[in-house]
This record gives C-alpha cells, sequence and structure tokens, in this order.
C-alpha cells in the first residue's frame, strides 16, 4: 500500500523534473513542474475524435494498458513493507504483465492503419523483447544471492557486504536505468522531442489516441517511470526505518529524473537500427552480475 | 473390460458405415463416434485421476503375447486433453467441411481416418505391449497422413503429406529398434520388460535406449532438429485437422518421452540436460522462423515448435530435479510440463480454427494479403486475440500459468543447484524469457496485419463471419482458457497424481506437495481476477466520461495527408523488418529486390522467402547425395519392357542357382578341410 501511494506522489513530478532540468541546462525558463500533470487533468477532460478504421481493440486498449501498469505498481515492495500482492515469483508476473499493456499498446496502433504508428509499433514489439532476457537473468541472479524469489524478500534481505556486491548493486542499477529507458523509449533509445518518422516509440504509437484515453496513456507512462524509480530505490532502501527510507525514496526518484533530463540534454539518440544490439550488451551486463553473485556465494569451484 | 469392447466397436462400426450414408450424415457420424468414445475413455481417465487405475489384459495372439491395458494418472490426463481437442476439433471440421460436400469419396475417407486416429491416439495412451504399440502407432501415424492430404489434387498438399509419411516412418524405425531390442533380451512384449531391462543394465546403456526413444518420440512431437516435416504437414490440412495434429497428435510424442522416463531407471541429469538442450533450440528456433512467415498457417506450424520447446523445457527441468534430488525443481517443471500440453492444445487449436475461418472466409492465408478483418469477422476477431495472449504467455490466460510453474522451478532451483545445473537454469531463463518476447513480436504482428488496419487486397467476395457451429466450439476452447486462467489452483491440483508418478521417484509425493504451497497459485488468481476487475473498471469510468463528451469519428491521422490508402499501411514484412535484419546471419532468408529507379519509376519490388536452415542441411543435403547415388544406377530403369523382363529372369535365375553355389562352396570348404 506505501509502496503503491509514494510511487503515485513521485510520478505527480517525475516527468515535470525531467522537463525542468532539461529547460535549465538548454537555458530556457521551462514549464513548472506539475505542468505535465495538468496536462493530462486536461486531456481528461477533453472530447475525443476516433479514426474510422479503428475497432473495439482501439478503445479497450488505453485501459489495458493502464490496468497493467498499475497491476505491476502493486507487486512492488517499499523496503520491509510489502507490495499488495507479494508471493513467490512475482517478478515473473510483473515482467509478464507489462507485456500484456505492451501487447495492446501494440495492437492499438496497428488498428489506425497509419503508416507513422506501425513503424512505433514495430520498434516497441523488437526493443522490449531484448530487454526481458537482461530483467530475468539479472533478478535470478538476485534470486541466486539470496535464495528468495519474490520481490519483497529479495528486497529485504539485499545486503551489500563486500566490494563485489557494491560492484553488484552498481551494474544492477545501471541495468535497472537501461531497462527503465527502453520500457519508457527515452534517450539513448529514443528521443521523445524528435519529429514523428524520424523516431518516437511511444509518442508515435499514440498518434490517433486523444482525450481520455490520451490521459490514461500519459498517465500510465508517468506512473512506469516512477515505478521503474522505486524499484531502483529499492535496492538502497533494504530495513531502513520509515523517516530514513522515504526521504530516500524521493531523493533517487529526484536523482533518478535528473539523471533522465540530462542524459536528454547532453547525449544524442542512438541510431534506431543500431539500437538492439546495444540491448544486447544488457544481457551481458546482467551475466556479468550473474558471474559476480556466483564469485560472492563461492559457487565457482 | 465391456467398455474397452464397446470403444473399440464404437469406432469400428462407425468406420463401417461411414462410407454408406448421405454426406451430410458422414461428418455427423464422426461426431457421434468421437463424443460415445471420448465418454467411455473420459470416464476411466477421471477415474483414474482421482487414483483408482485400470488394469485390463487382453489375450492378444501368440505373436505378441498378452497385451495389458494400464490407465494411469499420466495416460489420463493424456486422454482428457485429446478428447477435449478431438471433441471440439470434430464439431468444427463438420461444419468447414460443409465447404467440401461435393466431394463424397474423399469425405468418407477423411471422416474414417479422423475417427481411427482419435481411436487410436487413446489406444496409445493405454496400452502397453510393446508390439501392439508400434502397430497402433502405424495405424495413426497412416491415418494422420490421409487427414493431411484431403485436398490432394493439390500437388503441394500431396508432397507434404509425403514429406509427413516419410518422417513418422522414420520416427517409427526409431521407436521400433529399441522395442524390439528389449523384447529380444527379455523375452517379452510388455512394457514392464522395459524396466527390468534397465535396472539390470548400466546407466549408459540405459541414456542410450533412452536416446533412441527419444529420437523417435521427438520427431513425432517436432523438437528441432526432427520437426522440418511440421511447417508443411500443417497448412497443407483442412482447419480443424490442423488444429487437431498441433493440439494432440503431436503431443503424443510427449507422452512417449514422459512414458519413457517413467519407465527407464537411467541418469537422469544428462538426460536432463539433453532434452533441456534440444528444448531451449527447439523453443528460439521455432519462434524465430515464425517471425518471418508469410503464411498465417505456416507461422502457427512454427510457433506449435516453438510450445513443444517450452513443455520439453518443462521435461528437461523435472529431470535435472530428478537427478539432483531436487523434488521442488522436478514436481514444478513436470508440472508445468503437463499443464502447457493441455494449454497448447487449447489455444493451439483455437488458432488454427481462427485461421480456418480466415481461410473460408478470404480464400488466402498469406499474411501480406489479408487486413482489416476485424470488422467483418469480430468473433473470429476475438477469439483468435484470446489465444494470441494466451499463447504469448501473458497474464491472466492459461498459458501464463504453466510458463509461471516453469519459471518458479527454475527460479527456485537457482538457490540450491550445483553449478553445472546452475548453467542450465540461467540458460533455460534466458531462453524462455527471449521466447517470451519473440512470441510477443510474433502475435502482434500476426493479429495486427491479419485483422486490423485495412484490408490489403481488395477482395473479389465480401468477407462475412462463419456460421455459429463453427464459432461455438471454439467459444467452448476460450471458456477453458479463461478458467486455467483465473482458477489455477483447481488443474494443479487434479495434475497432482500424473506429477506424483515423477515425483514419488525420489521420496514421496506427499513431502513433495508439501514443498511448494498452492498459496501462490491462489495469488495468481487473485492476479487474474484484479487485472480483469481493474481494466473492466477503468474502461466503465472511461465510458461514463466519454459518453458525456463529444465524439468525431474521422479518418486516421496521417500528418495532414488527407487522402490514406491502404498501402501506406505497415505491413507484416515492414512490422519485422528490423528483427529479419538482426536473424539474418542466423536464418537462411532468400531475398529478391527491385529497385524504384529514374525519374518515373514504374515498379518496384521485395520480396523474402524465409527457409529452414536445419531442413536444408539435416533432409535436403542428405537427399541430393543420396540422389546423386542412386543416379548412377538410373540406366536400369531405361523403361524398356523387355529388358525388365530380363531382369525378372536373371533374377529368378540367381535365386535357382544361390543354394547350388553355397552347396559347392560348401563343398569346397569341406574338402579344403580335409587336406
Amino acid at each position: 500500500m506505501l509502496s503503491l501511494l509514494l510511487i503515485i506522489i513521485a510520478s505527480l513530478f517525475f516527468t515535470g523534473i525531467i522537463i525542468r532540468t532539461k529547460s535549465i541546462s538548454s537555458g530556457r525558463k521551462g514549464p513548472g513542474i506539475f505542468q505535465p500533470i495538468k496536462d493530462v487533468v486536461r486531456q481528461f477532460r477533453k472530447g475525443a475524435v476516433f479514426s474510422e478504421t479503428t475497432t473495439i481493440i482501439f478503445q479497450i486498449a488505453p485501459s489495458i494498458y493502464f490496468a497493467s501498469v498499475v497491476m505491476a505498481i502493486l507487486v512492488i515492495p517499499f523496503g520491509n513493507t510489502k507490495g499488495i500482492i507479494s508471493f513467490n515469483g512475482d517478478f515473473v508476473f510483473f515482467a509478464y504483465v507489462l507485456a500484456l499493456g505492451k501487447f495492446f499498446s501494440i495492437i492499438s496502433a496497428l488498428d489506425t492503419g497509419s503508416s507513422f504508428e506501425g513503424m512505433g509499433a514495430s520498434r516497441e514489439a523488437l526493443y522490449s523483447m531484448f530487454a526481458e532476457p537482461a530483467f530475468f537473468i539479472l533478478m535470478g541472479s538476485f534470486a541466486l544471492l539470496t535464495g528468495h524469489t519474490s520481490f519483497y524478500d529479495i528486497f529485504s534481505t539485499l545486503n551489500f557486504g563486500s566490494y563485489i556486491s557494491f560492484m553488484l548493486g552498481t551494474l544492477a542499477t545501471y541495468v535497472f536505468v537501461m531497462i527503465a529507458m527502453i520500457e519508457n523509449s527515452r534517450m539513448p533509445i529514443d528521443d521523445p522531442k524528435t519529429h514523428l518518422e524520424l523516431t518516437m516509440v511511444h509518442e508515435v504509437m499514440i498518434l490517433d489516441n486523444s482525450g481520455f484515453d490520451l490521459g490514461l496513456i500519459l498517465s500510465a507512462s508517468y506512473l512506469k517511470f516512477a515505478m521503474y524509480g522505486a524499484l531502483i530505490a529499492n535496492f538502497f532502501i533494504g530495513s531502513l526505518p520509515l523517516y530514513i527510507s522515504i526521504p530516500i525514496f524521493f531523493g533517487i526518484q529526484f536523482l533518478f529524473a535528473m539523471v533522465v533530463g540530462i542524459l536528454e540534454s547532453f547525449m544524442a539518440r542512438f541510431r534506431m537500427s543500431h539500437n538492439s544490439q546495444f540491448i544486447f550488451t544488457l544481457s551481458s551486463v546482467s551475466l556479468l552480475i550473474f558471474f559476480g553473485v556466483l564469485l560472492v556465494l563461492k559457487r565457482f569451484i | 473390460m465391456t467398455l474397452a469392447v464397446v470403444f473399440i466397436l464404437t469406432a469400428l462400426i462407425a468406420i463401417s458405415i461411414v462410407p454408406f450414408v448421405d454426406t451430410r450424415w458422414k461428418g455427423f457420424l464422426a461426431i457421434i463416434a468421437v463424443s460415445i468414445n471420448s465418454v467411455l475413455s473420459g470416464f476411466v481417465a477421471f477415474k483414474a485421476l482421482t487414483g483408482i487405475n485400470t488394469l485390463l489384459t487382453f489375450p492378444g495372439s501368440f505373436v505378441t503375447g498378452l497385451i495389458p491395458v494400464r490407465i494411469d494418472a499420466l495416460s489420463a490426463w493424456f486422454i482428457l486433453v485429446i478428447n477435449f481437442t478431438f471433441l471440439t476439433g470434430v464439431i468444427y471440421g463438420f461444419h468447414y467441411m460443409k465447404a467440401y460436400k461435393s466431394q463424397k469419396a474423399n469425405l468418407s475417407i477423411h471422416w474414417i481416418a479422423f475417427i481411427l486416429v482419435h481411436t487410436s491416439l487413446i489406444i496409445i495412451t493405454a496400452i502397453q505391449n510393446s508390439l501392439a504399440f508400434l502397430i497402433i502407432w502405424e495405424v495413426m501415424a497412416l491415418s494422420s497422413f490421409l487427414l493431411v492430404i484431403f485436398e490432394h489434387y493439390n500437388k503441394g498438399t500431396l508432397k507434404a503429406g509425403i514429406n509427413f509419411l516419410v518422417q513418422s516412418h522414420i520416427s517409427i524405425l526409431f521407436l521400433i529398434l529399441p522395442f524390439i531390442g528389449v523384447a529380444i533380451k527379455m523375452n517379452s512384449y510388455d512394457f514392464t520388460a522395459i524396466t527390468a531391462y534397465s535396472q539390470q543394465n548400466p546407466l549408459l546403456t540405459n541414456l542410450g535406449l533412452f536416446l533412441c526413444f527419444f529420437t523417435g518420440f521427438a520427431i513425432k512431437a517436432g523438437f528441432v532438429p526432427f520437426h522440418t516435416w511440421l511447417p508443411y504437414a500443417h497448412p497443407a490440412a483442412p482447419a480443424h485437422v490442423s488444429g487437431v495434429m498441433s493440439g494432440v497428435i503431436i503431443k503424443i510424442g510427449i507422452y512417449g518421452i514422459l512414458r519413457m522416463l517413467l519407465l527407464i531407471k537411467s541418469d537422469y541429469v544428462t538426460v536432463g540436460y539433453i532434452i533441456l538442450f534440444f528444448s531451449v533450440i527447439s523453443g528460439i528456433y521455432g519462434v524465430m522462423l515464425a517471425i518471418l512467415q508469410h503464411n498465417l498457417k505456416k507461422l502457427l506450424a512454427y510457433h506449435s515448435i516453438e510450445n513443444i520447446g517450452i513443455i520439453g523445457i518443462g521435461i528437461g527441468l523435472g529431470c535435472i530435479g530428478l537427478g539432483t534430488g531436487n523434488q521442488l525443481l522436478s514436481m514444478l517443471g513436470f508440472a508445468g510440463a503437463l499443464l502447457h500440453t493441455l494449454n497448447h492444445s487449447l489455444f493451439k487449436s483455437l488458432l488454427f480454427y481462427s485461421a480456418g475461418n480466415v481461410y473460408q472466409a478470404t480464400h488466402t492465408m498469406d499474411i501480406e494479403h489479408l487486413g482489416g478483418i476485424a470488422k467483418r469477422m469480430p468473433h473470429t476477431s476475438i477469439l483468435f486475440l484470446i489465444a494470441a495472449l494466451a499463447i504469448c504467455g501473458l497474464p491472466p490466460f492459461n498459458g501464463f500459468v504453466s510458463e509461471f510453474l516453469i519459471y518458479s522451478g527454475m527460479f527456485s532451483g537457482l538457490s540450491t543447484a550445483s553449478l553445472m545445473p546452475l548453467w542450465a537454469l540461467i540458460f533455460s531463463i534466458f531462453g524462455l524469457a527471449l521466447i517470451g518476447g519473440l512470441a510477443l513480436l510474433c502475435f502482434t504482428k500476426a493479429y495486427g496485419t491479419v485483422f486490423l488496419g485495412t484490408p490489403r487486397l481488395k477482395m473479389e467476395h465480401t468477407v462475412i463471419e462463419s456460421r455459429i457451429g463453427s464459432i461455438l466450439p471454439m467459444y467452448v476452447g476460450v471458456t477453458l482458457i479463461i478458467l486455467i486462467g483465473l482458477f489455477p489452483t483447481f488443474f494443479v491440483k487434479a495434475l497432482s497424481l500424473p506429477v506424483g508418478l515423477f515425483a514419488s521417484k525420489i521420496g514421496s509425493i506427499q513431502q513433495a506437495e508439501a514443498l511448494y504451497s498452492l498459496d501462490t497459485l491462489n495469488m495468481i488468481s487473485l492476479c487474474a481476477f484484479g487485472i480483469f476487475g481493474l481494466a473492466g473498471l477503468i474502461y466503465l469510468i472511461r465510458w461514463k466520461v466519454i459518453s458525456s463528451k463529444h465524439l468525431i469519428i474521422n479518418t486516421t491521422w496521417g500528418c495532414g495527408y488527407i487522402a490514406p490508402t491502404s498501402k501506406i499501411q505497415y505491413t507484416a514484412s515492414s512490422f519485422v523488418r528490423t528483427y529479419r535484419k538482426l536473424a539474418e546471419p542466423l536464418l537462411s532468408i532468400e531475398k529478391k529486390k527491385k529497385d524504384i529507379h529514374g525519374i518515373f519509376p514504374d515498379h518496384g519490388q521485395h520480396e523474402t522467402h524465409p527457409y529452414d536452415k536445419v531442413e536444408s542441411l539435416l533432409i535436403d543435403f542428405p537427399l541430393k547425395v543420396i540422389r546423386r547415388f542412386i543416379n548412377w544406377f538410373s540406366f536400369l530403369q531405361n523403361g524398356v519392357l523387355q529388358i525388365y523382363i530380363l531382369y525378372g529372369v536373371a533374377f529368378i535365375g540367381l535365386i535357382l542357382i544361390t543354394p547350388l553355389i553355397y552347396e559347392k562352396v560348401i563343398s569346397l570348404i569341406q574338402f579344403l578341410n580335409r587336406l
């Protein structure tokens, strides 16, 4: 319950901070931190335009996408408090329920019969495919390290004792940040601010959504960002008392958003066709973590 | 005993009546026969699943010896899976075949073969006499061949059928060798002789014995590299046959592997590694090729290979669990494999039936020509969607439950495994995750291009939804898909006895069950309800809010371009283009390309023909070599009748002379000896 609340609060300002960071680093005044939320609220009040090509899929997809993100958030714990749903192997559910949402957002893009949206859909399907093995190997390594198989048990028993485990934590954070970037289609993978056909996985997929549906999709993507932020924060919170862990949580979310903003200001986007190769390296890094865990546990005989 | 007699009599009577009744009644008779036999065998199977095994012994003949029929929990599970798929298949097929009602004789053979396949599959799961098993296996192989070549007037279909026939006989060859080998050593055809044999022999011999069986059954099941018949046979057969074939006929190979695991005592860890290796390769290779296919049914056929891989991963993990004494791993592995067997039979048959509906409405299976069918065929479209979600292993459907069991096994096995199993586990985690991601790519492509968007080719006829008769059995399948997703606990509990057969090899079943609490599955069920509830709730709110707003229907937004045609849509090939570029080095894809040149270009074209690299290496190359060798003797076959008669005379002469020469040689040797 606590994690859900905190993630919702974090999602309110997360995207605002990214935009603010970008505006400051490019020397602009920029909008306020809550501008994205105001935009969403405005979307919820608007009417909508539907394409005549679309079917029922286009109508239900945003709701299912939003629901899938919320379901995924429900399994995320916060330090010593469990998520609303917690069971052995819940991270498998986490990954697959997100994939459910992805499936619907992809087919809803294809439903419009547009030349642009298919492009975004194609890329979304490909990139997320490569992120999945990395995530599973990473979670497998931590399952091996801690001997537990649920988010809550893994995070609450994870402690960084030796130098190697610090390295593991750093690498894992890197992998998680990268997975978050892929899942949200942000900077090194995709630039949300370029023009249409050049890039933009998520933005181009939702070209035809408007009004309430667009509001749902946007708020889901804010939630998704904060959700990955919470996952990363969980690495560092461990079993600290709440009055320390909550500030740390927001601190990490803030830092994460800043990093995203800075990345987007100072880094060039990768070439689209090279992205898939880059994502392969993620799997390799998570394999490296797996080796590290083997070292820590002295399983290399 | 009476049940068994009634069972066989029903099939025999139905088969003998089918040719003599009116066309309409042929299919109907098949429905009746399959239903009666399903009820009969289902009854026995239910008893076996609750713990009451059936044991019968038929006298047999002096050749076969006694023919024991033993229906234990493992057979029971497979009997139920077979029955369900065949029931939906026969009803769907009854309506599907209405389009071919002019072909009277062809239909007779088709329905006879259909009844025969059902009967023989049930018998295969129950019978435990090697020779009888092989005979029934042959009956099954031949009648499935007849089912596949229904449209034998198409050259491609016949070729696919013969390919299937040849490969099923290679499979039988691999089965005959170990079966008869054991029978000669033990002087009994009973399956118990195999166990007895394996107890006498060192583990290495048993491993060889098992691998021989495994190869035979793997050809039937479609493990890579023994899969090459599958992508030809499935698209060639009528939709209900493909559904049944992919749903259960290939699963009989899985049954065989599981049965042999029970019978043969061998080094389970090594067996586990071998199965795991083949399975992960099958899974990844199957889906990698599936993505590139242009024919919807061929795409689905490659997915069967992928799913056989997933089932195999479960079996392999189970074996590693058995070998290393990890009860939890073995239980979860086998439970996942068995549940996935049921799940795959449900969603794959559903996908093939949907493909059949699409085929009958549009007369094409080329994905690039389809599009926008969802509006014309709403039922088929929604059924295909649910099956596609389930096959990708997404919650809240059944595919997720079985994949979750396998994942749970892998992750829980990690903490206790030693280095070598650890490698196997991380390798299969990687494989399964990659399979999941690739399946998502594949089915968004298939669903998105076939059912959504606008039609890519102008059809000369109107596309209409299939009749209620073919839709209804599909809804039955979907109901089960959703039920397994919502109440996994019930189905996993039903699996406790079949899984117990394996788990009890290393300790009592109660012990194993205590290791895995069903709470996790209850949580999965809760989550499934949660997804439905939450999505429903949000949709309801959206509907409430939106209904008071100003809504406009307009063309798809095209960046200011206001005359969109269906040609500007993403095609299936363009959807997977980036993937194809990545996978190109691993697969063999033949490309033909004509670029657009000049100021006034006439036309450009781009074709891709994915080909199976394994097939070209393992089938085409040896065939080429054999053909070259045989060609040396082609002068013998010169078509001159007189010469042929001369061959006959020469042959008879040779036969007559042989004993004479033999005698002379013997006497020569004796003469030499005397010297």
